[in-house]
Parts: C-alpha cells; sequence; structure tokens
C-alpha cells in the first residue's frame, strides 16, 4: 500500500515523548561556559563609552565579544551585535564566564554610556512633517534607478488633517503601487461600496523553545548546536556569516521547539556563540531566556490600512482600492504588505483594483516572516467587510466567497500571475459541509441571556511550494534506503513525509527506510527553505526526482548482474527482478559500490547545487546513490487554501468571547498525511485565534519601551481559549503541477483561524466591523457600550 | 551598571521549620523576603529589581499549612496550596466563592505551586513598575502609568493617588466578600485584620499593597460563618482564559428571602489599588427584590465617580455589568 496518504508514525516521535529527543539547550561539552547579553535599554542610542575592566576582572569571567568583532552588514543589515542599538532589547555584547550566575552579575558590573538617538515607534508619527526618523539614514529605503537609496519621507501636514477631518488613515504619496483595470468604472458599477481604516498590530513569533545555541571549535572547525527550521540553509547561512567554508562547519540541529519563520535559517545570535567560543578557546552555551527572546526572536509587521471595495448586487467584488502603512523594524525589508496586495487580489478577483503602500523603519525589534506573512492580516482585516457587503445585500456569506473565489485559470498581482491550481470551491464545500454551515448559520444572532452567538467564515490561500532542489538518496548494503534530508523539523513532519514520495516510488515499506534530517556531517542535499510551505511541494519532488533517478540504477544494476534488458526489471518489495531472476536492495547496494561510476555516487549530475555535489561525494561508494534536481515543470505560482468557520459566544455585558466550534478546510492538494494536515490546519489556526482576540503588543509611545515583553503580558493563546473539538476537511484535489500533487499548507491556516473568529465576531456584533486586530475585550466593551474606543483611530501599539 | 533581566542573583536562603523560626531570622537580618509559592518573588528576583540578601521560604513550616474547622467557620493557613483551596470539601460546600475565585488564579500548575497568602499578597502587575521603572511605588518620585500618553489599559479607575496600579489577587475580593479576618504575626505578637482593612492603597502607603511590614507573616485567614451558604457570584472578565489577571472581577455574597435581598457583602478587584468592598451598594439593594432594576442601580451606585485614564475607559462599564450581574443573581 502507498505510504502517501496514510497516517505513520514520524522517525522522531519515540524520542520527543520519551524525552530523549535532544534540543540545542540540552548539549553539553567538556569545559562548557556560558554566555549572556548585554541588551540595549534604549529604543535607539550609540554607546559612547564601554569600559568592561571591572566585569573582565571577575573570577570565572572568560571574556567579552564586542560589535566590532562581528560582521557588521551594510545597512539596512543586522549585526549580531551593535554599538548603535536600534530597539529596546538589541544586543550590545556577549559575555562568557564559568556559569550564568556569574556572566549576568558581570554584565552588571559594565559601565556603559549610551548616547540617546532620535526614535519611531509608530510608522505615522516618522511620516509627520518634523517627525522621527528610526535610523540615522533616514525611515524609508527605496530602489531608484541607481540602485538603494535611502530618505527621510515626511508627509505634509495637510494630509493628517484632512485624514483627521475624514476619520480615515492619512495616505500622502506611496512607495508602491500598482494597478489594474478601471477602478472608476468599477465603483461606479458597484451598488454597494464600503470604506475603512483598519489596523493589524505587530505580533512576537514566541516558539517555545527559545533561540540557543552551543557552539565549539576542534581543528579550526566550527560545530554548531542550535534551533532552525531549515538545517541545510542554516548550515550554508552559518559558514557564510562565519566566513567559513560550509566544510568548516558542523551544524546539528534535530529538533527545533517551533519557529513559525523566525528561524528560517537559524538566528542571527549564532555567530556571537560561536565567535566567543573561538576567541575565549571554550566551548560556549548560550541559552536565549523568554526576555531576550521576545527581543531578537522577530515579528510579524503590523499594518496600518485603508481599503474601499465595491460590490454588485450579486456578490460580485467590482473594484478594490488598498493602502497600507507597514511597521517593520529596524532592519530588513519585509514584503508582507506586497504581499497582502497580492493576496487580496488573488482570493477576490475584483474587476479592477488599486495597491498602494510603504513600509516604515521603526524601532522596534526586527521583523521576519511569520506564518503567512502578510496574507494572514490582511485576510482577517477584510473578510468581516466582505460579511458586512454579504449582509448588506441579502447574500449567504459562504456564496459571497465562491461567487468572488478564483479558478485555476484567474489571475492576480501587479504582474497578472496564474496558479497551478485553485480547488477553493471545493474545499469550501468540503469545509462548509463538515462544519454544517447551513445548520450553523441559523445560530447567528440567538441569544441565550446575555449572550449572542454570532457564526464566521474566513477564507485564507498563501503559497504553497517552490520547486529546483536536489534528493539524495543511498541504499547502503544493509538493503535500506537512507532518505538525506535538508529540510528541518520543527514538528511539522515534513522530514518524514516528504520522504514517502521516493519509498513509494521505490515500493517499500516504511520501515525499510531510514531519514537523516538535523545534522550537516550526515551530509544534506541543497534544499528549500523550510518556510513558505514550501517543503511539502518541493521536497516531494526532489525525492521523486531522486526516486526515479534511483530506480533506473537498480534496474541497470540488475541487469548487468543478471542479464536482460533493463527496462525488463521490476522494483517491488525491496527487490528488482526481471527476465534474468531477482536481487534484493542489499545485493544491489554492494554491485553499485563494485560498479562504481554514477551507481556509487562517483559520477554525479551536472545540473545538481553545489552543496549537493559536496554531500553526494562524501557518501560516494557507501551504496547505490540516487541524486536528481527537480526538474519537473512548475508553471504559475503554487497557493494553498484554508477556509475556516467558526462559531463564537459574545457577552454583550462584558464583552467576552467564547469560540465554541471550529472547522478547518484545506485545499492542500493531495493529502500526503491526514493526521499532520489536522495537525497543521488546528495548530496554525490556534495561532490565529490569538491573532484575533488575545495577543498583544504594546509600546509606551514616550520612552519606546515595550511592555508584552512576557508570555503574560504578551497573552498568545492558552488549551482554554480553543474549543473542546475542532473538525477539519480537505478538498485532496492534485495539483496537476507536481508530480505528487501536494501543495503546502503551513501557512494558511493562521488567516484562516483569525478570519473566523473576526468574521464570527462582527456577526455576534449584528454585522458591526470593528477594524482592529486584535479584537480584545476591552475594544469590543467599548462598541457595546458606546463609548470611546481605548485608542485612537489608527493607533498601533496598544 | 549595565541593565540585565531574566536571571536570578543569588542570595541566602532560609527554610524555618516553624513561625517562631521564620520570625527569629526575619528579626535578626536585613533586607529579607519572605517566599510562599515563589511566582511573584522570583519574577522579581530575576529580573534583579527586589534584590533582597536573605530570603526566608516557609514550605517547610507545617502549622501554616491546612484547612479547619475554627467556630462556626474556617481557619486557612497561608501557606495552604491554591489547589488545596479549590479542592477543600468545607470550601466548596459553604464558602464556594472563594474556591470559585482561586480556581480562575492563573494555570493549574501555578494553582499546585501558589499559596493563598501568596496569591493574597502578590504585588501589582504595574507594567512600569514591574519594569523597574523608578516610580512612586518604587520610591521614586513620579507615575509613568497615568500620563496622558501612557499605556494603562489594565490600571485603576478609582482609588488612584498619585499610583494608578491595580491589585491583581483573585481570592482578595472573595475574601472581603466572605468578611474574613487576616491573622499577622511578628516579633511582638498577633494582630487581626478585617480583610478589607488588610489591603492598603497609595493614599496610606504608595510602596505597600497590604498592611504587612517587613517582620509581618500572614500566618491563617480566618473565615467567619457569617456567610456560608449564600448565594455566591464571582465573576472574572480577563483577555483570555488561563494564565491571566483579572480586567475586573466581582465577589459577592449575598442571603435572600422571599426574593428580597436580606444583607449582602460586595467586592470588586482589577480596578483600584486595592479590593474595593461596595458597602454603598449593599445598604441600597438591602431589602430589594434581586433583578435586573436592582443589579443596573446597584452597579450605576458602585462606579459612581470612576476616574478612567487614557486607555481603560471600558473599565467603568465592565465593573458597573459585573456588578449588576452578581447583585441580579446570574448563573455565573
Amino acid at each position: 500500500m502507498a505510504l502517501i496518504g496514510q497516517d505513520i508514525s514520524p522517525p522522531d516521535l519515540r524520542a520527543k515523548v520519551t524525552g530523549r529527543a535532544r534540543y540545542a539547550e540540552d548539549f553539553r561539552a567538556e569545559g562548557m561556559v556560558f554566555a549572556k547579553l548585554l541588551l540595549s535599554p534604549m529604543p535607539h542610542a550609540r554607546v559612547r563609552s564601554l569600559d568592561a575592566s571591572r566585569a573582565l576582572a571577575m573570577p570565572g569571567v572568560l571574556g567579552i565579544l564586542r560589535a566590532s568583532e562581528v560582521n557588521q552588514p551594510d545597512a539596512p543589515g543586522e549585526a549580531a551585535l551593535t554599538d548603535e542599538p536600534k530597539y529596546v532589547g538589541e544586543p550590545i555584547l556577549a559575555l562568557a564566564a564559568v556559569d550564568e550566575t556569574t556572566a549576568a552579575d558581570a554584565i552588571e558590573l559594565i559601565d556603559i554610556d549610551l548616547e540617546p538617538l532620535p526614535f519611531a515607534i509608530d510608522p505615522l508619527d516618522s511620516l509627520r512633517p518634523g517627525g522621527p526618523d528610526a535610523r540615522l539614514e533616514g525611515n524609508v529605503r527605496r530602489f531608484g534607478e541607481s540602485g538603494p537609496e535611502w530618505d527621510s519621507l515626511k508627509w505634509p501636514q495637510s494630509e493628517f488633517d484632512a485624514a483627521e477631518a475624514e476619520g480615515r488613515l492619512p495616505m500622502g504619496p506611496p512607495e508602491d503601487e500598482w494597478s489594474h483595470g478601471d477602478l472608476d468604472a468599477a465603483f461606479a458599477d458597484a451598488d454597494y461600496v464600503l470604506e475603512d481604516t483598519i489596523v493589524h498590530q505587530s505580533l512576537t513569533h514566541h516558539p517555545m523553545e527559545p533561540r540557543s545555541s552551543m557552539a565549539y571549535w576542534e581543528d579550526g572547525r566550527c560545530y554548531l548546536y542550535g534551533s532552525t527550521q531549515s538545517t541545510q540553509r542554516t548550515h550554508q547561512a552559518l559558514a557564510g556569516q562565519l566566513g567559513l567554508e560550509p566544510d568548516d562547519v558542523v551544524f546539528v540541529g534535530q529538533y527545533c521547539g517551533g519557529g513559525f519563520g523566525s528561524k528560517i535559517a537559524g538566528a542571527t545570535i549564532y555567530q556571537v556563540t560561536a565567535l566567543l567560543a573561538r576567541k575565549i578557546q571554550r566551548p560556549v552555551m548560550m541559552r536565549i531566556n523568554r526576555y531576550e527572546e521576545n527581543y531578537i526572536g522577530r515579528a510579524r509587521p503590523g499594518f496600518q490600512a485603508w481599503t474601499k471595495m465595491g460590490f454588485r448586487s450579486d456578490g460580485k467584488i467590482t473594484g478594490i482600492d488598498l493602502y497600507i502603512v507597514q511597521d517593520h523594524g529596524p532592519y530588513g525589508r519585509s514584503g508582507d504588505y506586497n504581499t497582502a496586495g497580492a493576496v487580496t487580489d488573488l482570493m477576490y478577483q475584483p474587476d479592477a483594483m488599486r495597491f498602494r503602500g510603504l513600509t516604515l523603519y521603526t524601532n522596534t525589534p526586527p521583523r521576519a516572516a511569520q506564518r503567512a506573512p502578510g496574507g494572514a492580516q490582511i485576510v482577517a482585516m477584510l473578510e468581516p467587510l466582505v460579511d458586512k457587503a454579504a449582509r448588506e445585500l441579502g447574500i449567504d456569506r459562504v456564496e459571497i466567497r465562491k461567487i468572488n473565489a478564483p479558478t485555476h485559470d484567474s489571475e492576480f498581482g501587479p504582474q497578472r500571475a496564474t496558479t497551478t491550481s485553485a480547488f477553493v470551491r471545493e474545499a469550501i464545500d468540503a469545509g462548509a459541509a463538515q462544519f454544517d454551515w447551513a445548520g450553523k448559520q441559523a445560530l447567528s444572532g440567538q441569544r441565550n441571556g446575555t449572550k449572542v452567538t454570532g457564526v464566521g467564515v474566513g477564507l485564507s490561500p498563501y503559497v504553497g511550494g517552490s520547486s529546483g532542489f536536489d534528493g539524495l538518496l543511498l541504499i547502503r548494503p544493509d538493503g535500506k534506503l537512507y532518505i538525506h534530508q535538508g529540510i528541518g523539523n520543527l514538528g511539522t513532519h515534513s522530514m518524514a513525509d516528504t520522504a514517502r514520495a521516493a519509498a513509494d516510488e521505490l515500493g517499500l515499506e516504511w520501515d525499510d527506510c531510514a531519514v537523516i534530517w538535523g545534522d550537516s556531517s550526515q551530509h544534506h542535499p541543497y534544499s528549500a527553505v523550510q518556510a513558505g510551505s514550501q517543503t511539502i511541494h518541493a521536497h516531494t519532488r526532489a525525492n521523486y526526482a531522486a526516486a526515479l533517478d534511483m530506480k533506473r540504477k537498480l534496474q541497470e544494476v540488475a541487469a548487468a548482474a543478471l542479464g536482460g534488458a533493463a527496462s525488463a526489471y521490476r522494483v517491488e518489495g525491496a527487490r528488482v527482478t526481471g527476465p534474468g531472476g531477482s536481487m534484493g536492495f542489499a545485493q544491489a547496494a554492494e554491485r553499485a559500490i563494485a560498479m562504481g561510476g554514477e551507481y556509487s555516487g562517483q559520477e554525479l549530475p551536472e545540473d545538481i547545487n553545489n552543496y549537493t555535489r559536496g554531500s553526494a561525494t562524501q557518501l560516494a561508494g557507501q551504496g547505490l546513490m540516487g541524486v536528481a534536481r527537480d526538474n519537473f515543470s512548475h508553471e504559475g505560482s503554487t497557493w494553498s487554501w484554508v477556509v475556516g468557520f467558526a462559531v463564537v459566544e459574545l457577552d454583550t455585558e462584558t464583552g467576552d468571547v467564547v469560540l465554541v466550534d471550529y472547522t478547518g478546510s484545506a485545499d492542500c492538494g493531495v493529502v500526503v498525511h491526514p493526521r499532520s494536515l489536522a495537525a497543521q490546519i488546528h495548530g496554525g489556526s490556534v495561532q490565529g485565534f490569538g491573532q484575533a482576540r488575545s495577543q498583544k503588543w504594546v509600546y509606551d509611545p514616550k520612552w519606546g519601551v515595550p511592555f508584552a515583553h512576557r508570555l503574560y503580558t504578551a497573552r498568545p493563546p492558552g488549551i482554554l481559549d480553543v474549543p473542546l473539538s475542532m473538525d477539519w476537511a480537505a478538498a485532496g484535489e492534485p495539483d496537476p503541477q507536481t508530480p505528487i500533487g501536494a501543495k503546502g499548507i503551513g501557512e494558511p491556516p493562521v488567516g484562516a483561524g483569525s478570519a473566523a473568529v473576526t468574521s464570527a465576531i462582527a456577526d455576534a456584533l449584528g454585522g458591526r466591523c470593528l477594524c482592529r486586530i486584535p479584537l480584545t475585550t476591552d475594544v469590543i466593551l467599548a462598541e457595546l457600550e458606546g463609548r470611546a474606543q481605548p485608542h485612537a483611530l489608527t493607533e498601533i501599539h496598544s | 551598571m549595565a541593565v540585565i533581566r531574566d536571571m536570578m542573583p543569588a542570595f541566602e536562603l532560609f527554610q524555618p521549620t516553624s513561625v517562631d523560626e521564620a520570625l527569629d531570622v526575619l528579626e535578626r537580618h536585613d533586607n529579607t523576603w519572605v517566599l510562599a509559592g515563589g511566582l511573584d518573588s522570583m519574577d522579581w528576583f530575576k529580573d534583579r529589581i527586589k534584590r533582597p540578601d536573605v530570603v526566608v521560604e516557609l514550605g517547610s513550616v507545617s502549622e501554616l499549612t491546612g484547612i479547619r474547622a475554627s467556630g462556626d467557620g474556617l481557619e486557612i493557613g497561608a501557606m495552604t496550596s491554591l489547589r488545596d483551596v479549590v479542592a477543600n470539601e468545607d470550601v466548596r460546600s459553604r464558602f464556594g466563592l472563594l474556591a470559585d475565585a482561586a480556581a480562575q488564579v492563573a494555570t493549574p500548575q501555578i494553582r499546585n505551586q501558589g499559596t493563598l497568602g501568596g496569591n493574597l499578597i502578590q504585588d501589582t502587575r504595574c507594567w512600569y513598575y514591574r519594569g523597574g521603572w523608578p516610580c512612586y511605588r518604587a520610591g521614586g518620585n513620579i507615575c509613568y502609568a497615568g500620563t496622558p500618553r501612557s499605556m494603562n489599559r489594565e490600571h485603576a479607575v478609582t482609588g488612584q493617588s498619585r499610583c494608578v496600579a491595580v491589585n491583581g489577587a483573585d481570592t482578595a475580593g472573595a475574601l472581603v466578600a466572605l468578611g474574613a479576618q487576616m491573622l499577622v504575626r511578628s516579633a511582638g505578637g498577633e494582630r487581626v485584620y478585617e480583610a478589607e482593612d488588610f489591603f492598603v492603597g497609595p493614599e496610606i502607603d504608595i510602596e505597600r499593597m497590604t498592611v504587612l511590614e517587613p517582620g509581618d507573616l500572614l500566618t491563617h485567614v480566618h473565615i467567619p460563618g457569617d456567610w456560608a451558604g449564600a448565594r455566591f457570584y464571582w465573576e472574572k472578565v480577563r483577555d483570555r482564559k488561563s494564565w491571566d489577571w483579572a480586567l475586573a472581577s466581582v465577589a459577592a455574597a449575598i442571603v435572600e428571602s422571599n426574593g428580597t435581598i436580606e444583607r449582602a457583602r460586595i467586592a470588586i478587584n482589577g480596578v483600584a489599588p486595592t479590593p474595593v468592598r461596595l458597602t454603598d451598594v449593599e445598604d441600597l439593594i438591602q431589602g430589594m427584590p434581586a433583578n435586573d432594576d436592582t443589579g443596573m442601580a446597584a452597579g450605576e451606585l458602585a462606579t459612581r465617580g470612576f476616574k478612567p485614564l487614557r486607555h481603560n475607559d471600558y473599565k467603568v462599564p465592565l465593573a458597573r455589568n459585573l456588578v449588576r450581574r452578581a447583585v441580579r443573581g446570574d448563573m455565573a
């Protein structure tokens, strides 16, 4: 029976359940010492002077590492340590001592003099005339004809005055703009037009495992144990950051206690552990605590947005005008806002659309992709508005989404891109049936004492796959198939699930397969980052490609040994059987080693990545090798979809909301692993529940200091915020542009969970959209009581 | 001096086995700290903001643990875990208000470790103060949370006096409503306080949440039988359903006869630096029917004169509605 589509136990399960799984913090090395960080107490400052002599004189202190000793990339790149911190909590230096108590005591003995610099916390403040810039270079960076350039962008006061008078987002000249169709005509054609200003806060990632690491050096080689989403890419990135060849770095990261986009290629801070270990010639452990993780652990960019949407009386969306001001912290350049524009165009398919936006540097923690970056924000913001139109036009809310959803041929975004497949309606239908939309709709507005029921639906697309990576397989003389996986292991089972494409093609039972992952010394192929829901797509393809290569070699090895045409040999049941007889995989592996050449990896395909070439060369001669680049066709971009359905009970006297029922339904192509898919749909949706309801990001605007920097103040959802039972469904239609038919599913559940909840709350409020995320109890109660909202219209860090 | 957080410094630890021994240690040392379950204390220690030289841990003082009959009521040792308070049959059957409140403290793990005494005397969660800002409560000369631009969504709407922090103890309101007494011992002997007098606001002492001074130990809580078996109402509204302090809470003990309120004792918390006993409301509703009209009148009276800050206006209707529900007798 084919493994794809079956529930299997992933190979890391036993270790996780028994506690034998070793995370970065669990490693030890002889002579290991501990490092602690000195973090900036100011949102923007310059180190005027720093004297560590008293600290270094303390018994047990072994040394410090300063910004000048780590790689300092050009602006707006981020260094691991800095003498010009640009957010509260940015690491200034690291200190190593025999234990953490000594290290912390020593850090307190460092005399540091910081010169405060202007800072910006709210992007709109930075745009006001005379407003502060987050960076000395300015507040925006644009790509002009002569390359990237900095600007201190300010909008005229008249725009702020007009916005205030009209009760909307200020919208000066944008930095990014695209459009298609005739927007004026689209709105003229509309029977119903709505306009709203909507705010979505930033969100810290908060993985359970912080980005701790341990490093030591032996014979000029760096060994680093860390937490990552993507092993091979982290190995490569770390070597680059340390100025070393990949062969001179061993990276181990078999387990990862959550990343959500914050550990795509490991963490910037790993350099510090490695360089400090080299400097003091001792193994160094740097345990990152929750406080530090809050600062250096990345965050989702917040949006201050405005939209105008036009609807025809039959529910068709005619036009969308969308403006987004993005807050993205002091470094890099997040693309969330642009993605949000593309997602909007894809999911609503308006006749005409205009997207305008800009991204501002602020003195808040660095932003990075967070599970459905850009998508999760915008769907939670816009879906309640679509409900509002449906209610106004008397159209069923599920129906209006189907009316506007894309088909396989639909175009979207500035490049008028197409998708590989869009079984959106099928996913909606499967979810609506599972959830009993028709029945549950009847509960909408029902009152039970002070509680009113709201029913919501939220649609959420996201990119679901890349291609062009390598697969690397080896049958060793023990007869087992070793599937080398360069992707990571952050609990999604991808490293096991994508391996099935190879196992199935070779007709193997799961027990005949071993997955090799999480340790660069075990040799990985060039792999996708485990982010953006790429891996199930990218690596079922790569492993399938390598399996086809291996199958051919098995046939040729058998034919060479037993006679007859290679094509006459069948590969099944861990044997190769044909006209000359049959041989087991163990025997085939031995024959391949004897034959050499391409069969045992001495000769490699021209088109594989150099990284894979290095790994394959290390493995050459150890068995029968299957190695190939994924050259399968891939036209259009791959998108997956989840639609969430929610029932909430809203207490009209307290503003409290209880989520009582939830179903998520996916279009993710072929279902590779049902149990794992359920975990992705449910886990991502729970993250969305927190995003919609409780999770906070709070800054004091005067001092630029954050308060939601502990789990109890940041308030990610707890188990009691989740319904007792949650359902799931899937369309299950194969994507035609990938041989296995599977698309990624990590991203879209977050937006589905969040949008279903914002939609259900608006429904419980009789269709009123509060245009704010999170919809906390105070926001809801102020609306119910007709009192002033606890925040100004565009206030973002409250 | 550079600042580092979330890493506990060293201190001298004492683990006495009797109250006398504990008081003796407190008497003999300066800069001491009494440690119960540690959930409030460890936060302070790890952030290196409160830095005692000597910590007196009470986990081995058996006389401070347990729940026993006392007259027509109960006496609960201050070191009794919140879990044991919640699970105790006498508490549940006669003073269910306390069990309900204790059951909504934080999480099961925290209720296993946290004690009734520790819950009662916990410090405020004002994030400026907890962040080590040199505010009035920390001995400075400003309140950072009360300015027009401050982030004060979770702060006080009444009882402010230079400081706008709130009391976060779930069990405090319940014990005020039950008319409990707090037994305090020091080297000088034993003192007894009514629960509502045990908590002090900033107008009395801005650096303390309770009457306890260095050298004092809260040893027991006595709950008299006066309100045993009354109609109780407990409700706590919070941002998420576990591991969260109250945005506001109400605790009420009401005795009715023939649908008329005979007597009541009501406290709200999370709205002021102390739990607030609503004596005016108790007087108002005496002899009135337990219905929504009475509830509304009670809620309005309870919140009269509230002065919301920039971000916490919602606490006014929230407190009003919680009192309203308690009085009209909703099922909590």
